[in-house]
């Protein structure tokens, strides 16, 4: 046990969506000077996942960068779900990744071999994905951190931009939520390994497969969820699509077992960060237990795909995707961006 | 009964963790306060009290102070791993004893030496009393539960004398032991967490 890594350890946030809020970050760049470019068809004023830049008519590029603080003890498993959150933001996108560059800090109490193992995670992941790591940075700090940069490809066409939702889509969300509570109760040893191992499973999975069987379906919109929960990626596609989301709760897909710890108060700091910025902009029919709106706010790391996609692809598109599911649908811009509906 | 908890400079989640533990350990009814630093931590707080069916309370004191103040009705704490009595420092706890052996050795020294001492110990077990209710086995402690170890005949003579032998799994995994083991269980960190925070004695050679 001794030797045994446990990263988390060494992470002041570790278990928490570190990710600073969508609101904070908006404050802060509000009045900077920036050239504007017609080609850069997605920037930061879009708040998508990730930037995109049309270099001619049949290729586009996309550039994201995402990396955070050790949610897992394992460097392995660490590297593994860095790696496959941040190459998520360029499937998201409706790209596949080419390119990518190590962004790490590491402590001085590391040892070598969680270093390399962290490393080894990451290539493995680029690998699997397709993508090259051509190089990185790696820096001493206080703190553990690991992630990539990522530059995809896609053919203009094919970008699947999250402010382009219609109503009558139907909305997919591609992977269960709870991940943040989760692994905060993992931390205080108040999970089962099994559910852990299953949890871990889901989030080194790519959203590559995703992203191919999206490209044969007309969809419209597409984020990934991650740090600001189904909630605030749901609030961005609806203000940036001018549209209203109508979110089924009893459809939506989590982890059980997350209610009771989000209940007993093992809810990450993020989640409440999510709740703040997205709060206002949501609608709540019908009665959903405080727990269930943690879920739904919970930050999600290496998370699924919310898919605006033509109702009459909709069925076909879930059917394609293990562990998907239908929940909810898109209407004409309502008093709120997002509503959610309770079984009666 | 009346007890305040520091978790001032605690982020998500040790100050829940702590205040469930202080929580276990209230023998009656009583008050407890919770010092913390952030709002995460006050609404946290303010969950697990309710979850338990408590009233809570919660006030800032400062710029970055908070205190969560809930009123503790004895044993009626809920997802609560061991009884309320358990974590108490007066009463027997309900785990017996818990034998740890993280490693093939036993003290620091020769490595020869340290294997004797280990073998003799493991026997000396096996000739007491009372046998102790689990035996821990993680890191190279692995090597004592599988192969051909000179220690694997004393491990099932306790196991036969009621005593559970767990052996950490990732240990195994990391040692290439995992098709080897001879006696015991296979265990992971959740249970031999539990195991030693449930224990009324741990024992280390």
């Amino acid at each position: 046990m001794e030797t045994n890594a446990r990263l988390t350890r060494l992470a002041a946030c570790a278990g928490c969506g570190a990710k600073v809020g969508a609101g904070t970050l908006a404050a802060l760049l509000g009045d900077f000077r920036t050239r504007t470019d017609p080609n850069l068809i997605v920037g930061f004023d879009k708040s998508d996942d990730a930037s995109v830049y049309v270099i001619n008519d049949d290729t586009a590029l996309i550039q994201t960068v995402d990396f955070f603080p050790p949610i897992v003890d394992d460097p392995y498993l660490f590297g593994q779900i860095a790696a496959a959150n941040a190459l998520s933001d360029v499937y998201a996108m409706g790209g596949e990744p080419r390119l990518a560059l190590n962004v790490m800090c590491v402590t001085e109490n590391m040892e070598e071999a969680w270093i390399r193992d962290i490393l080894r995670g990451g290539y493995d992941k680029a690998y699997e994905a397709g993508a090259i790591i051509s190089g990185g940075h790696t820096i001493r700090g206080s703190e553990p951190l690991y992630g990539l940069s990522v530059t995809g490809f896609a053919r203009p066409s094919q970008i699947r931009r999250n402010d382009a939702a219609r109503p009558g889509d139907v909305l997919i969300l591609t992977k269960p939520l709870g991940v943040g509570i989760l692994t905060t109760a993992a931390k205080a040893d108040m999970t089962k390994p099994a559910l852990m191992e299953k949890i871990y499973r889901q989030m080194t999975t790519l959203n590559r497969d995703t992203c191919r069987a999206m490209q044969r379906c007309r969809v419209h919109g597409c984020t990934d969820v991650t740090g600001f929960g189904l909630m605030g990626h749901g609030c961005e596609m609806a203000q940036g699509s001018g549209c209203t989301l109508h979110i089924q709760v009893d459809k939506v897909p989590f982890h059980t077992e997350a209610l009771e710890l989000a209940d007993m108060g093992l809810v990450p700091a993020g989640a409440y960060r999510n709740r703040d910025f997205a709060e206002k902009s949501v609608e709540i029919r019908g009665d959903v237990s405080r727990a269930m709106q943690d879920i739904l706010y919970d930050p999600q790391t290496s998370g699924g795909l919310l898919i605006a996609v033509d109702e009459g692809d909709g069925e076909a598109l879930r059917e394609e995707i293990p562990g998907a599911a239908i929940i909810g649908h898109v209407t004409e811009r309502e008093d709120k961006a997002l509503v959610l509906e309770a079984k009666p | 009964m009346e007890r305040t908890i520091d978790c001032m400079g605690m982020a998500c989640p040790l100050p829940v963790i702590n205040a469930k533990k202080a929580i276990e350990a209230f023998t009656e009814d009583g008050t407890l306060h919770i010092r913390v630093d952030n709002e995460t931590a006050v609404q946290n707080l303010i969950r697990l009290g309710e979850h338990n069916g408590f009233v809570v309370a919660s006030a800032q004191n400062g710029d970055n102070a908070y205190t969560v103040t809930m009123a503790v009705v004895a044993g009626q704490a809920k997802g609560a791993q061991v009884p309320a009595e358990a974590l108490s420092c007066a009463a027997p706890a309900k785990g017996g004893k818990v034998v740890v052996l993280s490693a093939d050795t036993m003290g620091s020294g020769d490595e020869k030496l340290g294997k004797k001492l280990m073998k003799a110990f493991i026997f000396a077990l096996t000739n007491q009393d009372e046998a102790p209710d689990k035996v821990i086995c993680y890191n190279t402690g692995a090597f004592l539960t599988t192969r051909d170890a000179d220690t694997v005949k004393d491990l099932k003579t306790l196991e036969a004398a009621g005593t559970t032998v767990m052996t950490c799994g990732t240990c195994l995994d990391f040692y290439g032991l995992k098709a080897e083991l001879q006696v015991g269980i296979v265990s992971n960190m959740y249970d031999i967490v539990e195991a030693q925070m449930s224990a009324a004695q741990i024992i280390r050679p």
